[in-house]
């Protein structure tokens, strides 16, 4: 769930106290320039350059303006503003940039009451359909924008973004979620190897667990993320379907060709309880089995670097979320593995991204929208995020502008020919699933240990029936 | 005009369309009161009009419509294009989730105000003219001053698990462990996660109740008083047969007061579980369904059902308020 970080993401702690005044600062006063980050990443923004040349055809855009609103705060918000530079330099358009964490709530409020931002950056396809379905307030993209989109996309990223046949949206960022974290350190220790297919894992597992002492255990976990709790339990489930049933049923699963309820999807479940209902793997450092429901997703990983857990199933924009001071590679204290599937070379992978809404169809709001789908602007994004925590799918990004190695194994992933995506089910399900009932039923799978078939089927009894 | 109607995040737009307001609102109230005091001899009709004709007015606006508007779309489909008759409410009294829901506020409007307006109640007649009682009434009436946000936070730190062996952070489980026993996950198990999160409420509303029952109590005659001390009751039968009924409408006030706000808490339940674990109730579903699955027909519903539910407890409280003038 792309939004939940963008919106839940803790801060990147700061500094010194100074910079933090001088960010409150900057952030209350409606700048535009993209200073260069601060954080653990290092490193400084570079400006990027592009073809100005792009822009020509929409005519002479100096002086105008375009609003942009986004889920994405403060600190990221300044990179994305930083990489909307090299656009402002060229064409003298002015972007002004708002981001609020109660933008999915806002916008369908400002769309009806006929007061629109020119350009949404929307967190998942189940806001686009909402948007189109109900209000019919999002305009089809211009051709340029589909045009780059087809150049640098994989197609079921361009699906991500159209409705009943008419492509709206392009793809902006993009993230992996089928990673585990875990430290290096620890497994080198003990001599365990990173696992390669699911049943090496269950093996890691259960190995791990002949060890446990006091409150440490093989995974941890957490799913609380205040109203929006349950959907890392999601991701979970997702990742799983994934593996059992496959990409096909999978599909088949988000556009409810097959009910939820499938004895499929209710065995996938059974899959990933075998783990996380499991009272002897989980919950590393935070209690047993019902403590999923209620450890914060941000804070659940942390065990690992007390020693009290040694798996941390997250997405890759949990990069950000460790304490300042964790050092994220391969010899550093924590690293993330792909959560490995049935064999060694299928690599179903789940991941998710934010796309970008139309609402009016002004030059400089389409030269903006062109700007934003091509190859430059994912380049120059990468250049403005010094610190790390940002990647795309699009094939024309190029990989040594990202800033850390993370990021360049989550680029390689998404440019993997092997790679089979699928995009996070519960973003594409409608509102009343994806963002409700699949939530708290995960929540009441933990919470209250209702059976997986109990749950699918409450899950099943929300489906809209239109 | 757009510059006038929407300041998106500057803060100086925002600023100088507050003043712009303030200078209309200032203005417009001025010509109303020169207007109505132009005529020598106005009809009652139209100073009447002249000083509540504004106020009417935005009633009307702010009020009367979006409650009819509210009242139709609960009739009518998820994006209010066509109507759906019944459906909206039959789903809400049928459906599982919907039940709980209903029930959670059934008990949260029976419970809370009782627990509230009893302990305020007991607590306003013990220290009653004690050496403390300036000292004992401050420290309950403090939590009022806490927004509601505020409390819930905090009684989550209270209620927060952490597994055994590990520091708890959550005081209840610090002292369960201090006492030998294990430490609970609090806030999961219904029905008992629906109480905790009332205590916070009661906690709250208590320093309210307490502080208009004490007045209540200082107004009793003493001469009632002093004949039933002579007729030789005393403690308890004190309380039962003197105070309490002498301060009935009050305490009827203070109880309808109460439930209505018990209607209203939506904070205190968003704050400590979102809703979670069955501990959701209307106020809040409401919320939820509109604003987060878009559902405009079925929150209009609820929207009206707790619009139901208030009516006769407000217009029960300003007949008792009125009792209890007339008494004085």
């Amino acid at each position: 769930m792309t939004i939940r970080m963008a919106s839940k993401r803790r801060a990147v702690a700061l500094a010194a106290t100074g910079a933090s005044l001088a960010l409150v600062l900057t952030a209350c006063a409606d700048t535009n320039d993209g200073g260069g980050g601060d954080g653990g990443g290092g490193g400084e923004a570079t400006q990027a350059t592009i073809d100005c040349a792009a822009f020509d055809e929409f005519g002479d855009l100096d002086g105008t303006e375009v609003s942009v609103y986004t889920t994405i705060v403060e600190p990221e918000a300044e990179t994305q503003t930083a990489s909307y530079k090299p656009f402002e330099d060229c064409t003298g358009v002015t972007i002004n940039y708002e981001g609020s964490r109660e933008m999915e709530a806002q916008l369908p409020v400002r769309v009806q009451a006929g007061n629109p931002p020119d350009i949404a950056i929307l967190p998942q396809p189940g806001l686009l359909q909402t948007l189109v379905n109900d209000y019919d307030a999002v305009l089809p993209a211009p051709e340029q924008v589909e045009a780059n989109v087809d150049e640098g996309w994989a197609p079921e990223w361009k699906e991500y973004g159209t409705v009943d046949g008419t492509f709206y949206a392009a793809p902006l960022g993009s993230n992996v979620k089928s990673y585990v974290w875990y430290s290096p350190s620890m497994f080198a220790d003990a001599g365990y190897e990173v696992p390669t297919t699911w049943d090496e894992l269950t093996e890691l597992t259960a190995t791990i667990a002949e060890g446990n002492e006091g409150a440490t255990r093989p995974w941890c976990a957490g799913i609380e993320s205040g109203d929006a709790t349950g959907w890392p339990g999601t991701d979970w489930i997702e990742d799983v379907v994934l593996r059992t049933a496959g990409p096909d049923v999978y599909d088949q699963w988000y556009t409810h060709e097959i009910p939820f309820n499938d004895p499929q999807i209710v065995d996938a479940f059974d899959t990933a309880g075998e783990i996380l209902k499991n009272p002897d793997y989980v919950n590393g450092g935070l209690g047993g089995v019902d403590s999923i429901a209620t450890a914060t997703w941000t804070d659940a990983g942390y065990p690992i670097l007390d020693g009290n857990c040694w798996m941390h199933r997250a997405a890759n924009f949990y990069q950000t979320q460790w304490p300042e001071g964790t050092e994220v590679g391969p010899d550093g204290d924590v690293y993330a593995f792909y959560l490995p599937a049935q064999t060694a070379d299928e690599k179903p992978t789940l991941v998710a991204g934010e796309f970008i809404g139309a609402f009016t169809d002004r030059p400089e709001v389409q030269a903006f929208q062109t700007y934003l789908s091509s190859a430059d602007w994912a380049n120059a994004k990468a250049q403005a995020t010094p610190a790390g925590g940002w990647v795309s799918a699009n094939n024309g990004l190029d990989p040594d502008l990202l800033a850390t190695d993370f990021d360049r194994l989550s680029a390689e992933i998404l440019a993997d020919p092997a790679t089979v995506a699928r995009f996070d089910a519960s973003d594409l399900m409608p509102a009343a699933v994806g963002t409700d009932s699949f939530w708290s039923g995960m929540v009441d799978w933990f919470a209250s240990d209702q059976s997986s078939q109990e749950v699918t089927d409450q899950i099943e009894s929300s489906w809209p029936s239109n | 005009m757009d510059w006038l109607l929407y300041a998106g995040a500057d803060p100086v737009h925002k600023i100088l369309l507050m003043l712009i307001a303030i200078v209309l609102f200032v203005v417009l109230m001025g010509i109303i009161l020169f207007v109505v005091d132009r005529p020598r001899n106005p009809s009652r009709w139209f100073v009447g009009f002249g000083f509540t004709g504004a106020a009417l007015l935005l009633l009307l606006l702010g009020l009367v419509y979006p409650a009819i508007r509210t009242i139709i779309n609960s009739f009518m489909n998820r994006n209010s294009t066509e109507f759906v008759g019944l459906d909206n409410y039959i789903v809400a009294f049928t459906e599982p989730r919907f039940l709980v829901v209903l029930g959670n506020t059934a008990l949260w409007v029976l419970v809370a105000p009782l627990a509230a307006t009893f302990l305020g109640l007991v607590y306003a007649y013990l220290v009653d003219k004690s050496r403390f009682e300036a000292l004992a009434k401050g420290l309950v009436f403090l939590p009022m001053a806490i927004s509601m946000v505020g409390a819930s936070i905090i009684w989550k730190f209270v209620y927060e698990f952490k597994p055994a062996g590990v520091n708890q952070t959550g005081l209840l489980n610090q002292f369960i462990v201090w006492l030998g026993g294990e430490p609970q996950q609090f806030l999961i198990g219904r029905p008992l996660n629906t109480f905790l999160i009332m205590v916070v409420f009661v906690w709250i509303q208590a320093g309210f109740a307490m502080t208009l029952l004490s007045a209540s109590i200082k107004a009793i005659p003493d001469d009632i008083v002093e004949a039933a001390r002579l007729d030789g009751v005393s403690g308890f039968g004190m309380f039962w047969r003197i105070t309490i009924p002498s301060i009935r409408p009050a305490l009827v006030v203070v109880l309808t007061t109460i439930a209505m706000t018990t209607l209203k808490t939506f904070d205190i339940v968003r704050t400590m579980t979102a809703g979670q674990y069955g501990t959701s109730i209307v106020a809040l579903e409401f919320y939820d369904q509109r604003f987060r699955q878009n559902e405009a027909g079925l929150s209009a519903a609820l929207a009206v059902l707790l619009f139901v539910i208030v009516v006769p407890v407000i217009i029960y409280n300003v007949r008792q308020q009125r009792l209890s003038e007339d008494v004085r």
